[in-house]
């Protein structure tokens, strides 16, 4: 182990600007004939004004993603779905393709066919399996056993078994006066 | 956000030498409402009131408090990030409809209006990623008795961004490993980490390096998986690393023991004695000194090491002197500040 001479791993140049986020740009101006050296991070370096002349592209999360959205694996590049946009919030799919974020909760559905393989691939599942809303999970649970209990309902009046279906019918109304019960 | 420093800083709980903190993050968005970077100012002033009524609706044993960020300074909003208790990103201009929400302790913090409508945080000292969890999952609880949130019976929570998608949740801890990067065994063990979806960043978060051998280790993937099961994966890791960094630390001591003292000795000198000091060489030198605090090679400071580095934050610093400060003004400030807190000299 040697002490003197650090390795440079251990030296990581921290922003001169911000002191937070790591040097990349090195900035040398000359004034009266003086050097100064200075080492910025890439955003202070852009907003210093030091980065005009040279567009240097980010690496981000959205470029990536960008990347990925565009592209399926060993297949032909899949065409940008560009005139799609979300009927709730007006978001089209080319903004997401640009920025990886998009427009609202409804985005979700509009864009299932396009998101689902995207989603796979970010987390190699496309199921929740985590926590349901406490409060409203209630309600998405009791709209799930309604829908049971109306298509059972529905069945048992096909066959004309109207006992049945009655049965069926009160239970529902009886799940229905909760809900209420519980909106209120 | 009177006080200096928050809870999770006096390094309490299970191996608090090496886990500097724990913390749970979760995504929550309002349901028929447009994500945060297509609110026009009429929505997000509504979103905003609304949140706002929320969070004072749950009572006051949560003991929060709603501060909208165009009613904090530069400077405080700049020492919120450098306490952990926001993001970068939630200070990026214009902040006109964001807010943040704090405790007392500065264990729980609520940003509204980062990427997501909310960005629930719970951060405690140590390793105890449950704990955490515990309060956050009651937190994310109370506030869901105000809001309706944007969810999804088969995609989960449902998220600005679709990497954040399902339990939208991101567990972390904060590990000090000087002897693994000593060692060279840090970025074998990273690499590791990477295979089996965790990611590794530096003190602040994405596209930040490690400076002062603190890294952040978290969860990339948020779907596909109960929180408990994320957490206890994440919780698992952090012990093994936990185990190798303090195997590397008796072996330093066991077959370089000289040098290793030598090199701690070195940075207490120069931090107790410097009076021009950059952020990354005290952080650097903090993180030499914590080393050999915890082997008992260094005397023990009242500060704790978390402290400590907040002393080499800009904003911090600024914060302290009560005025700006220019980057050499800071400099000469930083080392007056660590050189009595080593010395065990009071403020002056």
């Amino acid at each position: 182990m040697e002490h003197n001479s650090e390795s440079r791993q251990d030296r990581v140049r921290l922003c001169q600007r911000c002191e937070t986020r790591p040097a990349s740009v090195h900035v040398g101006t000359i004034v009266n004939g003086e050097k100064f050296d200075r080492f910025l991070c890439e955003e202070c370096a852009r907003e210093e004004g030091a980065y005009h002349f040279m567009l240097i592209p980010q690496f981000t999360i959205q470029h990536v993603l960008g990347g990925l959205i565009g592209s399926t694996p060993g297949g032909q590049p899949k065409q940008a779905v560009v005139d799609e946009t979300c009927p709730v919030c007006g978001y089209s799919y080319q903004k997401f393709a640009e920025t990886g974020r998009l427009g609202c909760d409804h985005c979700y559905e509009a864009f299932h066919e396009e998101l689902e393989p995207l989603v796979k691939r970010l987390h190699g599942s496309v199921e929740h399996h985590g926590k349901v809303p406490k409060r409203s999970g209630e309600n998405i649970l009791h709209e799930r056993t309604l829908k049971e209990l109306r298509h059972k309902m529905q069945e048992a009046i096909a066959k004309e078994a109207f006992e049945e279906a009655a049965k069926w019918r009160d239970e529902i109304r009886a799940l229905e006066g909760q809900q209420t019960g519980r909106s209120q | 956000m009177i006080q200096p420093f928050s809870e999770w800083m006096q390094a309490k709980g299970p191996d608090a030498d090496i886990v500097l903190s724990s913390r749970i993050r979760l995504a929550r968005n309002l349901k028929d409402m447009v994500f945060p970077n297509q609110l026009n100012d009429q929505v997000a002033l509504e979103m905003l009131n609304r949140i706002e009524e929320a969070i004072k609706s749950m009572g006051p044993s949560w003991n929060i408090r709603f501060t909208k960020l165009d009613n904090l300074s530069p400077i405080q909003r700049q020492v919120l990030v450098e306490k952990h208790l926001i993001s970068p990103a939630l200070i990026e201009e214009p902040v006109k409809y964001k807010a943040v929400a704090v405790d007392e302790h500065e264990s729980i913090s609520i940003m509204v209006n980062e990427e997501d409508h909310l960005r629930i945080q719970i951060l405690l000292s140590g390793l105890q990623l449950q704990e955490v969890w515990t309060i956050v999952n009651q937190l994310d609880d109370a506030l869901e008795q105000h809001l309706d949130y944007a969810y999804d019976n088969h995609s989960g929570y449902l998220t600005a961004c679709p990497t954040n998608i399902g339990t939208a949740m991101r567990a972390s801890v904060m590990v000090h490993l000087p002897a693994l990067v000593l060692t060279r065994q840090a970025s074998q063990v990273f690499t590791t980490l990477a295979q089996i979806g965790m990611v590794v960043r530096g003190l602040y978060g994405e596209g930040s390096d490690a400076v002062g051998n603190i890294f952040q280790i978290s969860n990339q993937v948020s779907l596909g998986l109960s929180e408990e099961e994320f957490i206890h994966n994440l919780a698992t890791v952090t012990q093994q690393i936990v185990g190798r960094e303090r195997h590397a630390r008796q072996y330093l001591q066991n077959n370089a023991g000289i040098v290793l003292a030598d090199r701690v000795e070195r940075a207490w000198g120069l931090l107790t004695h410097a009076r021009i000091m950059s952020s990354e060489e005290a952080l650097r030198l903090l993180s030499e000194v914590k080393l050999g605090q915890d082997l008992g090679l260094l005397p023990q400071t009242d500060s704790t090491f978390t402290q400590l580095t907040l002393y080499t934050r800009p904003g911090f610093l600024q914060a302290q002197a009560g005025h700006e400060l220019q980057a050499a003004e800071r400099d000469q400030m930083r080392a007056q500040f660590l050189r009595e807190k080593l010395r065990g000299k009071s403020e002056s």
